[in-house]
């Protein structure tokens, strides 16, 4: 016991140059040429079987007694995740994807001890065929400004001494013993820095705000409830450097005179948690956080509170209300949170990415900062770009890149030699954006203009096979199942609009549909009590404003162009193509296909009901759908 | 055919559900607030949320009833039934669901009977529907008691479901 205190103390740093001190000695007893191993980590990796890679390696390591020779470590996500799991070998960064545990005696064969390369897991562009051996060159990071998510590739996320290594915790040491509070809030300001939880609201006025609040007791809030389906750079942020939010936290709650934090996060992430749990832990055995912090008299605490499960408490004062332990509901704005929040307590909430972006600004400074971006989004944002799109993955860009830059040269474009349809940004706020806007600017206001959002940072793309009907109605079915039920205009309306979507994908539409819809749209937007409601219509608006042709093709000639609403779908088997498998007739649930071995199958279409099964598992095309 | 219960066996188990209740609501004392946590927890201890440990911890705690059953229908991640021996996740996220995620469900329920919510009669799967997992690069996603199977097709789910017995 005695002996774990001594060591306690030991760990903990008392002042800025015991900071830069310890600094100094971590990168010291670091060899920067020595080899080392990182994997990548991240749940999507994990996914692809990235542990399994992770023992192979370490009981190779250790079977060859190469430990002297080689470190291992396992970090967060590098962005790639189409093509998980991801291997690097350091110091030369030599990029493998898709390792199997297979590979594991090879890399060590070759690489390590030979130091030649693995051809056959490099990376092959798939649009200029080039073979790519370093990750620098991988066309997917070289457009890329990784400002905030470059440090988690390089990091373990479960050793603080990392993120010291690369300079991490300095900011808040600036912050601590260099400026005054309202100094960081004034910095924050000039940045010129906005939410990147959706709304885009200016983040130093909402720290001034909070600072000027006249309370005894404030809080400081990280927003980590990340709904939107289709994004999920805020989990990965969390999983791979959790260090930086921290740090952003533990400044935030200095420039407003907080002492309690909390991590509000979906409970759907395990692995966030648990890193960020360990954040805390390691943080306060190194006096960074907790009683005194760095010797300056400021304490503070952060506590991790696991969501729900509830898309509306992504939304302020939902959030707060699930903190205190009650249903996610949220309440009208004529308060602000930042005035009147938790307990009634002035409280700061922002963003994962928001936070994030704080040691940067202190560290850099806001002139710095802000010569990135465009007039009004400074800085870069992150985006998960997804959906049908050759390169899957996280993608970290400065404001005022094009769609066309990042869907095309970051991208890859659209595999399988289909042509682009629309990009979905923003999650259910948002809208799609059609091709012939694919040269707008990406920031807040270029992406309202168009009629969808910035929102998370979510940005679908979707192909020919695509039925936006369909995708409205999806988005629609979604927030009615979202929506908590406490305002009439969203509570009925979004019900009311999935009822008109649904008969229109099934062919039962009318002619005054449109309207309607258009109608309970401004209902929505005039008279929902939170964002959610109010901008539950953008999904719908933004289909009907860029692609009426595809509901008039339901609406008036009962067919769905894409192909994907069953119901208007006639499935048939082309006898030219169909082998005869039976594979179709396993699958069938209602009997309808008929057929002997290698001859043409049919289909009965009384017996149909279209449900497609056979078109999903056809390995020869055979079945045509129209 | 004569059945035989062993009263001792099933009494250590009632007791050491209580005992493990109680503990676990004693722990949240001071943290009343944390109740969404609490029910997390007796919900990883039970796999749903059994009726009379809602009331247990009303009583136990002091929070009328009606809010601890809002919050427990409130939020998605509860479950007041008992759930099947396997948790089938079918993600249906945007990126999911441009790559065909609702196939997957038709499937489960074409094949086992079950809709987004329901458990078989054997108890042998329960299906869940959710949002978004985060792994929109190995989509359709669908997770089988914690364990990932990435770019689905029906194929693969009949392949990997029937590990499952």
């Amino acid at each position: 016991m005695v002996e774990q205190v001594r060591k306690l103390l030991e760990k903990r740093v008392e002042s800025p140059e015991g900071l830069e001190s310890l600094r100094q000695a971590i990168v010291a007893k670091r060899d920067p040429q020595r080899t080392c191993i990182s994997v990548c980590g991240g749940t999507a990796c994990r996914a692809s079987g990235a542990e399994a890679v992770v023992d192979t390696f370490l009981d190779e390591i250790e079977r060859r007694e190469l430990q002297v020779k080689v470190s291992l470590k396992e970090t967060g996500c590098h962005g790639f995740c189409e093509r998980g799991p991801l291997v690097v070998i350091e110091p030369k960064k030599i990029f493998y994807q898709q390792v199997k545990p297979e590979d594991v005696e090879e890399i060590i064969d070759e690489t390590i001890v030979a130091g030649r390369i693995v051809e056959r897991l490099l990376y092959v562009d798939p649009t200029t065929s080039e073979t790519i051996t370093y990750e620098p060159d991988v066309p997917f990071y070289k457009k890329q400004t990784r400002n905030i998510f470059g440090a988690n590739g390089t990091i373990d996320p479960t050793n603080i001494e990392d993120y010291i290594a690369v300079g991490g915790y300095s900011a808040l040491a600036k912050a601590l013993f260099q400026m005054t509070p309202e100094k960081i809030v004034d910095e924050v300001k000039k940045s010129g820095l906005r939410g990147r939880g959706g709304g885009g609201f200016p983040t130093g006025r909402k720290w001034q705000s909070c600072r000027e609040a006249k309370s005894k007791v404030k809080y400081v809030i990280c927003n980590a409830d990340e709904g939107d389906p289709g994004a999920y750079q805020d989990r990965s942020l969390l999983e791979g450097n959790p260090h930086i939010i921290l740090e952003g936290m533990i400044i935030g709650a200095r420039a407003i005179g907080s002492h309690q934090g909390y991590i509000y996060v979906r409970n759907e992430y395990p692995l966030a948690v648990r890193h960020a749990r360990i954040a805390i832990e390691q943080a306060e055995d190194y006096g960074l956080l907790g009683k005194n912090i760095l010797g300056s008299g400021f304490d503070f605490n952060i506590t991790i509170n696991k969501g729900g499960g509830a898309f509306v408490c992504g939304e302020s004062s939902a959030l707060m209300a699930s903190l205190e332990g009650k249903i996610g509901e949220p309440k009208a704005k004529y308060v602000h949170m930042s005035e009147k929040g938790l307990w009634d307590s002035p409280s700061l909430l922002n963003n994962v990415k928001t936070w994030a972006n704080v040691p940067l600004i202190i560290n850099k400074g806001a002139e710095w900062y802000s010569q990135l971006g465009t007039a009004g989004s400074k800085g870069t944002m992150i985006f998960s770009l997804v959906g049908n799109i050759t390169n899957t993955g996280l993608v970290e860009v400065a404001m005022g890149i094009t769609l066309r830059e990042m869907i095309f040269d970051i991208g890859g474009g659209i595999p399988d030699g289909k042509k682009f349809k629309a990009v979905q940004t923003g999650g259910p706020s948002g809208g799609c954006i059609p091709e012939k806007y694919l040269d707008t600017p990406v920031d807040f206001d270029e992406l309202t203009k168009l009629g969808s959002m910035m929102g998370s940072g979510g940005m679908i793309v979707m192909d020919e096979d695509t039925c936006m009907v369909d995708v409205a109605r999806y988005f629609i079915e979604f927030l009615k199942g979202e929506s908590c039920g406490k305002c009439t205009p969203c509570r009925e309306g979004i019900n009311r609009m999935s009822q008109i979507l649904s008969n229109i994908t099934r062919g039962k539409g009318k002619p005054q549909d449109l309207d309607t819809l258009q109608d309970l749209a401004e209902v929505l937007s005039a008279g929902a009590l939170c964002a959610l409601g109010q901008t539950a219509a953008n999904p719908v608006l933004s289909t009907i404003r860029y692609f009426k042709d595809e509901y008039l093709a339901h609406i008036e000639k009962k067919k769905c162009p894409a192909g994907v609403c069953r119901e208007l779908v006639r499935f048939s088997i082309d006898p030219e193509k169909c082998e005869g498998c039976l594979r179709c007739i396993k699958e069938c649930p209602t009997g309808a296909v008929s057929g002997e071995k290698r001859q043409a199958h049919t289909i009965n279409q009384d017996m149909c009901i279209s449900c497609g099964a056979c078109y999903d598992v056809c390995k020869f095309k055979a079945v045509i759908k129209r | 055919m004569e059945v035989t219960l062993d009263f001792t066996r099933v009494k250590a188990i009632v007791e050491d559900y209580t005992e493990k209740v109680d503990s676990l609501i004693d722990s949240y004392a001071d943290k009343k607030e944390q109740i969404i946590s609490l029910l997390q927890d007796i919900q990883a201890e039970f796999n749903y949320l059994p009726q009379d440990v809602l009331v247990k911890i009303s009583q136990k705690l002091d929070i009328p009833l009606s809010q601890v059953f809002s919050v427990a229908t409130f939020f998605r991640a509860f479950s007041l039934k008992p759930r099947g021996r396997h948790l089938v996740t079918v993600c249906l996220g945007t990126a999911c669901h441009v790559k065909g995620g609702q196939r997957l469900v038709d499937k489960v329920e074409r094949d086992y009977g079950i809709k987004p919510g329901e458990t078989t009669e054997d108890m042998r799967f329960t299906l869940e529907a959710v949002n978004c997992l985060g792994c929109c690069a190995l989509g359709p996603v669908v997770v089988v008691d914690g364990k990932y199977e990435s770019k689905m097709t029906l194929d693969k789910l009949n392949r990997v479901l029937k590990k499952y017995k």
